[in-house]
């Protein structure tokens, strides 16, 4: 109807302007509670009440403190390189944002249903080091610039081994697409099942490559300051932290697709298939982001050592060897995609 | 018309981000064009509708080389009056071998034509396009008909890396190192011990 007064180039630009807008606005929203959440959290786990003031159980918090942000002035810091200093915040939280466009929320509810979904999710969630490294060397200080190093290296270092275990999954599928992969794994059972092992080295690497505790050395306290954040204030800051917020609800948006199932409840039967698929979606993201906020609350931060230990010495032989066992017990027992 | 734009804004700032890398002053700002150069060769490859491509383009080129790159160049203590200072003088030898390549180059596209069965190819591909993506079809390419090629070029980075680490690598002396086995394999019984102490005795 409506359709029949534009040209049809124009009204699937506005329906595809519609669902990223769909997107966002509660992607921001769940980051805004995220925050909000983690406090709480955090506050139950060492006997603290957590935010409480602003709004009943302090349910306004996140607004507040947007809002304070918001209002604050943004300062450049006199040595730095203004151009890339500006555009770091801007290329973080962008980057967090366009990696959603392949997500496969429920059956068929997906803005880009591409062929290659995983890659083009690797490839964004590789390119988040630029907006570390670039603000750490625009800030011209050496706390920055430390963290931004820091956390190159340990970026680097473990799309190594969640490269390898992507692979393992994706030999299980064959197939790059993020709703296939969904779709294969309600005609079997949910890859944690068969593939564990490599859930819980993805869960550990993807704490590593948002920079979460117990990896968070990018912006060690302790150590840095606020590490390569350090001289970001106002909007600037308030980039790089919902950035990160949204990185996180990214990765355990991948985490869901690649290893529980998606869309898909628990088992397909009556109480359980009544509910949408968006929610079982929704709610096992949420239970991925409690173990980050769980483990943040519960370990102390790993040596830098230590950490580049785990991930080279460990994780990517353990990986690697996954994927041979993969593919050999698939060959084995005849069970390799597109054999058949 | 919309993807003959699209064409043109790709390379275009393919082309003009290139030309950036060579003339922007400050290295870390060369890099970071190179980078963008990266991303619109890979906005071309989606243009072609190799997909594959343009996304292996982005997680190797983008996400690990250039990462390492940008590394190496803001660790890197350059002083860049210094480093200008020369180019008189180093001007005429550039010129020259710059000339040299050109030469090259239309020496090389003066005699080039396409390989005679190319155009048998290109009419018949060996996995139909139109059956499977590109990302299946390189892989049944890869695996059967160039197998050698493709573990030879693995061996060939193999190489690299050894060569590479073996050439870096110094093993030092008088390091603490953390030996974790160790570390684990300590108990209580080998690592702590009561003793009784006597008042004003010491141990």
């Amino acid at each position: 109807m409506l359709s029949g007064l534009m040209p049809p180039e124009l009204w699937r630009l506005i329906v595809i302007v519609l669902q990223i807008v769909a997107i966002v606005l509660p992607l921001l929203v769940a980051v805004a509670y995220l925050t909000y959440a983690e406090r709480k959290v955090i506050g139950a786990i060492q006997l603290r009440k957590g935010p409480n003031v602003v709004g009943p159980f302090g349910l306004l918090q996140p607004l507040a403190d947007g809002a304070k942000l918001f209002l604050k002035e943004t300062i450049f810091p006199s040595g730095a390189n203004k151009a890339v200093f500006v555009i770091a915040p801007m290329l973080t939280f962008i980057l967090a944002l366009i990696a959603w466009a392949v997500i496969p929320f429920d059956q068929g509810w997906v803005v880009a249903d591409i062929n290659v979904g995983v890659l083009y999710l690797f490839a964004i969630s590789s390119l988040g080091v630029y907006g570390i490294i670039m603000s750490g060397w625009a800030s011209n200080s050496k706390y920055a610039f430390l963290g931004g190093m820091r956390s190159a290296a340990q970026m680097v270092s473990y799309e190594v081994s969640m490269g390898l275990v992507i692979i393992s999954v994706l030999i299980t599928v064959g197939s790059l697409n993020l709703s296939d992969i969904v779709l294969k794994q309600k005609e079997t059972v949910w890859f944690i099942l068969p593939h564990f092992p490599m859930f819980i080295i993805f869960v550990v690497s993807i704490l590593a490559e948002t920079n979460r505790a117990p990896f968070d050395l990018a912006e060690s306290e302790s150590e840095l300051v606020a590490g390569y954040n350090v001289e970001y204030s106002a909007m600037t800051f308030a980039l790089f932290f919902l950035g990160e917020y949204a990185n996180m609800i990214l990765m355990s948006a991948m985490t869901t697709v690649l290893f529980l199932g998606g869309w898909l409840p628990p088992m397909d039967i009556a109480p359980f298939n009544w509910i949408p698929g968006i929610i079982w979606f929704a709610l096992k993201i949420c239970a991925v982001l409690f173990i980050f906020l769980w483990v943040r609350a519960t370990f102390p931060r790993y040596r830098y050592d230590q950490l580049m230990r785990l991930g080279w010495k460990i994780f990517l032989p353990f990986s690697l060897f996954w994927v041979v066992l993969t593919s050999g017990v698939l060959v084995a027992f005849g069970w390799l995609p597109g054999q058949g | 018309m919309i993807a003959a734009l699209i064409f043109y804004m790709f390379a275009g700032l393919a082309v003009a981000s290139g030309v950036m890398v060579i003339s922007a002053r400050n290295p870390v700002h060369s890099v970071l064009f190179l980078i963008l150069c990266f991303f619109n060769a890979a906005g071309l490859f989606l243009l072609l509708g190799a997909e594959f491509l343009a996304m292996v383009l982005v997680v190797v080129y983008v996400g690990a080389v250039a990462v390492m790159f940008l590394f190496v160049v803001m660790m890197l203590d350059i002083n860049f009056l210094r480093l200008r200072e020369g180019v008189a003088q180093y001007l005429p030898t550039g010129a020259v071998i710059g000339l040299v390549l050109l030469v090259e180059l239309a020496v090389m596209f003066g005699g080039w034509a396409f390989a005679p069965d190319v155009e048998a190819l290109l009419a018949a591909p060996m996995p139909a396009a139109s059956e499977m993506t590109n990302t299946e079809a390189l892989g049944r390419l890869i695996y059967t008909k160039y197998v050698y090629l493709f573990q030879a070029s693995g061996v060939v980075l193999l190489v690299a890396m050894v060569g590479a680490i073996l050439l870096t690598h110094r093993s030092r002396t008088g390091v603490r190192k953390q030996k974790i086995y160790d570390q684990v394999g300590r108990t209580a019984a080998n690592s702590v011990e009561i003793r009784k102490v006597s008042t004003g005795g010491g141990i």
